[in-house]
């Protein structure tokens, strides 16, 4: 390989580089990855907008897009929004109170660690494995039931793990770890000077947190909510396995799959505008969440 | 303003959080341990001789490795290459492993299928592997370009890459034998979570009728439940030794490191 040294200048020249940067071949190492982000990414993701905006013979139509208006279509959408918004909500505050806790809160480190690895595995405790556990907790002979039954209350399973609430409660519990993995960066990007800065100044400990500690951590607050919603939007397993059948009419995923299957509605271009529909509401989402972040980074660069 | 005790909100806080958390695993490791004949650990025995179990497991393990494979050569040359010679494209890496996070897996599987839709990759079974495993590598590398993009970040790159190419070596002697080894436990983190991202992916496996391990684990549900719940725990508790012992070795080669090559 010593031969191609003179092929590859050090980059100690990098200075007449400037010169010659508008011809640079530097983009030739991007091409693998470009290619496969490519085929198995953009091209796929091409496949369902393209054949969501024209028939089946290639000629461009909004039909399928219209047909969207569908009770069921529209009733799901409406139930998947609100479970979204919903464990954005609470996965927020006591994930955010978590992250609060063991960074700003100054919980021993051993346990600061402990909640730290956790996160990284909770966040990814969906699917199966979560569902048997909350029907192990919340089930018809789950535990709660179990330790409630000398009081003779019970709690209804129908009420609170098969429906809409518990979509709501079982999807908080990925929210949560992921919150606190989103905002512990961020609280431990708060400097102290800041802080000492205020109270020299006279700040009260809620006068900091008021015009000081939460204005800066907005940004990064609000990327959070939009990527947990995101999350909770994409949801497909945890719910199907949840919910079965039924699930149809609570999370958008499952209308998606069932419409691919065994095309549900009869109409084969609806997947793929549904499909099309809900690309559409996560980049807007990304988009969100892209601009905060970079307002974040603004206040919370690392020390260089 | 020093304030070396924990604030008793924290503990509130913790406390809050950590009753949601425990109390559904709680729950799962009672529900596995009882049966209608008292408390017995039998599931925990009984769940790695039934039948499909190894052939599940296996499978996911090879799928796993192949894709860590993939992805570490797909990732750590590109992630080198933008942090060293094109840093202005890092935040289009940034949304790029994004993407694939919020993109449900279900629509990126029937894209998939729908755009292959008629070659052999649709209409054979090694077809529909290599699909699985571009599946599998376009839902991991996200984690796993974030873990090399912070290794990367940690030592100086250029100084590593100039000694390199003074010494006469070439680009690819340079990320075989320097940017690789220096990368080690960065990619290690990264091959974990994607090990454990294999390990429990339901749709993509699913939806192109592979044997693989979270399909298994559903209609090992249907016939065993306790079985199936102890795997579920069993898999919990794994996925966390992993993450432990990764953030353990992790920090102190991290801390030797360090002292070499600092910013």
């Amino acid at each position: 390989m010593a031969t191609t040294t003179t092929t590859n200048p050090p980059l100690a020249t990098a200075g007449m580089a400037s010169f010659r940067r508008s011809f640079s071949f530097d983009w030739v190492g991007l091409l693998p990855f470009t290619a496969f982000v490519t085929v198995f990414l953009l091209l796929p993701a091409w496949a369902i907008v393209y054949r969501g905006l024209t028939d089946g013979g290639g000629a461009f139509t909004l039909s399928n897009v219209l047909n969207l208006g569908n009770p069921t279509i529209l009733q799901a959408y409406r139930s998947t929004v609100l479970v979204s918004v919903i464990t954005a909500v609470s996965g927020g505050v006591i994930g955010g109170g978590l992250a609060w806790a063991i960074t700003v809160g100054r919980i021993p480190d051993w346990i600061r660690n402990a909640v730290l690895s956790f996160s990284g595995v909770a966040a990814n405790f969906a699917g199966l494995p979560l569902v048997f556990a909350f029907i192990a907790l919340l089930g018809r002979v789950g535990l709660l039931n179990q330790l409630l039954r000398p009081t003779g209350m019970v709690i209804d399973p129908q009420t609170f793990l098969y429906g809409f609430w518990g979509l709501c409660i079982v999807y908080t519990y990925f929210q949560i770890p992921l919150m606190v993995l989103i905002m512990v960066p961020a609280l431990d990007g708060l400097r102290r000077e800041w802080r000492e800065a205020a109270e020299n100044l006279g700040a009260t400990r809620a006068q900091y947190w008021r015009y000081v500690g939460v204005p800066i951590l907005m940004p990064a607050i609000l990327g959070a909510v939009a990527l947990l919603f995101a999350n909770a939007f994409s949801t497909y397993v945890t719910a199907s396995a949840l919910l079965g059948p039924i699930g149809q009419t609570f999370a958008i995923t499952i209308v998606v799959a069932n419409q691919f299957n065994t095309d549900t509605f009869g109409d084969p271009g609806l997947g793929y505008a549904l499909a099309l529909s809900m690309i559409a509401v996560i980049v807007v989402t990304v988009m969100i969440y892209t601009y905060s972040r970079s307002r974040a980074e603004r206040w919370l660069r690392r020390a260089e | 303003m020093s304030r070396p005790k924990t604030a008793p909100l924290a503990w509130l806080l913790f406390g809050i959080a950590f009753v949601y958390l425990l109390l559904p695993l709680v729950a799962m490791l009672w529900a596995s341990l009882t049966t209608p004949r008292g408390v017995t650990a039998d599931a925990y025995v009984a769940v790695f001789s039934t039948p499909g179990f190894a052939e599940a497991l296996l499978f996911s393990v090879r799928s796993g490795l192949i894709t860590i494979v993939i992805t570490t050569l797909l990732v750590v040359p590109t992630a080198y290459w933008v942090n060293l010679r094109m840093p202005r494209l890092r935040a289009v890496m940034e949304f790029f492993t994004l993407v694939p996070l919020v993109i449900p897996p279900i629509l990126l599987t029937f894209g998939l299928i729908r755009f292959f839709n008629g070659t052999p990759l649709t209409n054979t079974g090694d077809g529909l592997y290599v699909l699985l495993i571009g599946g599998y590598v376009v839902i991991s590398f996200p984690f796993f370009y974030r873990a090399i993009d912070a290794g990367l970040q940690a030592i100086n790159l250029r100084v590593l890459t100039e000694a390199a190419q003074s010494l006469g070596a070439g680009w690819t002697t340079i990320l075989f034998r320097v940017i690789f080894p220096n990368m080690l436990v960065a990619i290690l983190n990264g091959s974990f979570i994607t090990f454990a991202i294999v390990l429990g992916e339901f749709t993509i496996s699913s939806l192109l009728s592979q044997p693989a391990f979270s399909p298994y684990m559903l209609d090992l549900s249907y016939r065993e439940a306790d079985q199936a719940t102890a795997l579920s725990i069993i898999s919990f508790g794994f996925t966390w030794l992993i993450i432990v012992v990764i953030s353990i070795v992790g920090s102190r080669r991290a801390g030797g490191a360090r002292q070499i090559i600092s910013r």
